[in-house]
């Protein structure tokens, strides 16, 4: 083999490059986002639910939040009559943030996490 | 290769398999929330939606402010410092720039000289839905011409389809300009293009809008297709103006100007 430790040094580090991500994560254990239930609205809940069951909201709110945006302003239907027949009235900051009104510490905390930004606090408040 | 036409059939079908079953987990999750959408209960309904602006009733300086600063507040609408940025739902203009047309050398001093209260006409031949790329603007049943503001990409084509000046571009970021903003509204960003709406998110919770709220009986608000409706009323009994009429778009804002219609 020509040039035979040359090739295994170029193979060396390029590894070192391709394997960056896995071996600077060795050992660190993951620490998921911990978004926060507790706001004075959701402490008077008795029965602490969101709009739809937790499993749905975590994977599907954005496209809840996009249906809703359309719902009220394309159709005119502001009222959203969810999955176990409970009406809400359909509003980002007079509905959802109501509830969550702690944005920084509920919100924010799994997006940072993901990385998103959502723009939609361009123009709504967060209370 | 070590594939033989048979064995790259047979990956090939497992994996159309594996495709479709993963599309459809995707198509179950998405639908697992058996929910509906439905207007408010408070709602108030109209076949067309129309506002009469008497303005004989508007006498001072205040009663004008007063009923744009209750849209403008409530709205977050911002106050610029620069007139070439300015951002306006409703606003004043003279006569002869109001309605051009009927404009003439002898139009009584205290009409040429009284301020005429503008906003958008909710034109039922709306120009400026007509233009819109992204139908972010755009006709509701009612009548109203809509603004949604997330489909607005700020291109302003909707501006210059637009006859009477009613739509303002954020040519800044305006939420430095509102000083007390209305938590329980939206503001807006910049690039995107606003006007009024006639309350539509009011009607939803069956409130009139809110200017004609404040306006002590000088503006009315009701269904134009209504024979009985209050500004069908209203209309049958004094005589009415709108807006470039020569132009067809039909406004949906009729002014009452000018003394009594006695004889
Ligand atoms: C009536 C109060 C209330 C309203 C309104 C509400 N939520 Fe919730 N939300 C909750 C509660 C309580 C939970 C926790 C549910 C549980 O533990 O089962 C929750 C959970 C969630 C979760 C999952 C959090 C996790 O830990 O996985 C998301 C995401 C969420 N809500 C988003 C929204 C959005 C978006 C809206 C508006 C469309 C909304 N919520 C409206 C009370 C509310
Ligand atoms: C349990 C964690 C969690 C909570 C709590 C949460 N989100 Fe999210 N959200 C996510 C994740 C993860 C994404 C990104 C999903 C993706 O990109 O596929 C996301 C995306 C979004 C998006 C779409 C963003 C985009 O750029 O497309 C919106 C809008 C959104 N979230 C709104 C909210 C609002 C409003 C709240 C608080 C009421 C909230 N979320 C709370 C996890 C969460
Ligand atoms: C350019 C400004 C702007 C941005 C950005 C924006 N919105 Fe909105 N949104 C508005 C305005 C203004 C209204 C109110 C319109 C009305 O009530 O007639 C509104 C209304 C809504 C509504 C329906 C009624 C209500 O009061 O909540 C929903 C839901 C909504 N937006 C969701 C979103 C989400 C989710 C995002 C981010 C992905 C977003 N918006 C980003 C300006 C914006």
């Amino acid at each position: 083999m020509y040039d035979g430790g040359k090739i295994i040094t170029g193979i060396v580090i390029f590894l070192l490059f391709a394997l960056f991500p896995i071996y600077s994560n060795f050992g660190k254990t993951y620490k998921p986002p911990k978004p926060d239930l507790n706001t004075p609205e959701i402490q008077k809940m008795e029965v602490k639910k969101c709009v739809e069951p937790k499993e749905y909201m975590r994977a599907e709110h954005m496209k809840l939040l996009v249906d809703w945006r359309d719902a009220a302003l394309r159709e005119g239907k502001r009222t959203y009559i969810n999955s176990r027949g409970e009406s809400y009235f359909i509003s980002l900051q007079n509905t959802c943030m109501r509830c969550h009104s702690d944005k920084k510490k509920f919100c924010d905390e799994c997006h940072k996490h993901a990385g998103v930004s959502p723009y939609c606090w361009d123009c709504h408040f967060a209370k | 290769m070590g594939m033989d036409r048979r064995e790259f059939l047979r990956l090939a079908g497992l994996t159309c398999i594996g495709i479709g079953v993963g599309g459809a987990q995707l198509f179950v999750r998405a639908r697992i929330a058996s929910s509906e959408f439905a207007p408010t209960d408070e709602r108030l309904n109209a076949e067309r939606w129309a506002m009469v602006i008497d303005l004989r009733k508007f006498r001072t300086e205040e009663d004008y402010q007063r009923v744009i600063d209750a849209c403008h507040r409530i709205h977050n609408v911002p106050k610029m410092p620069d007139p070439e940025d300015e951002i306006k739902w409703i606003w004043t203009e003279d006569f002869e720039h109001s309605f051009p047309g009927q404009m003439n050398p002898y139009v009584p001093p205290e009409i040429e000289e009284k301020p005429i209260l503008l906003l958008c006409n909710h034109c039922t031949n709306a120009p400026c839905t007509r233009v819109c790329p992204t139908k972010a603007t755009f006709k509701r049943p009612d009548g109203i011409t809509a603004q949604d503001y997330h489909r607005c990409i700020g291109c302003r084509f909707c501006m210059a389809g637009c006859p009477y000046g009613a739509r303002s571009f954020n040519w800044r970021d305006p939420k430095k300009f509102v000083k007390d903003p209305n938590p329980e509204y939206p503001m807006r960003g910049p690039g995107v293009v606003e006007k009024c709406t006639f309350c539509v998110e009011r009607l939803e919770k069956g409130k009139r809008p809110a200017c004609v709220e404040k306006s002590n009986g000088a503006m009315l608000f009701g269904d134009l297709n209504d024979p009985n409706s209050e500004v069908r009323r209203y209309l049958a009994e004094h005589f009415s103006i709108r807006r470039k009429p020569e132009l067809g778009t039909q406004p949906a804002v009729f002014y009452i100007i000018g003394g009594e219609d006695h004889v």
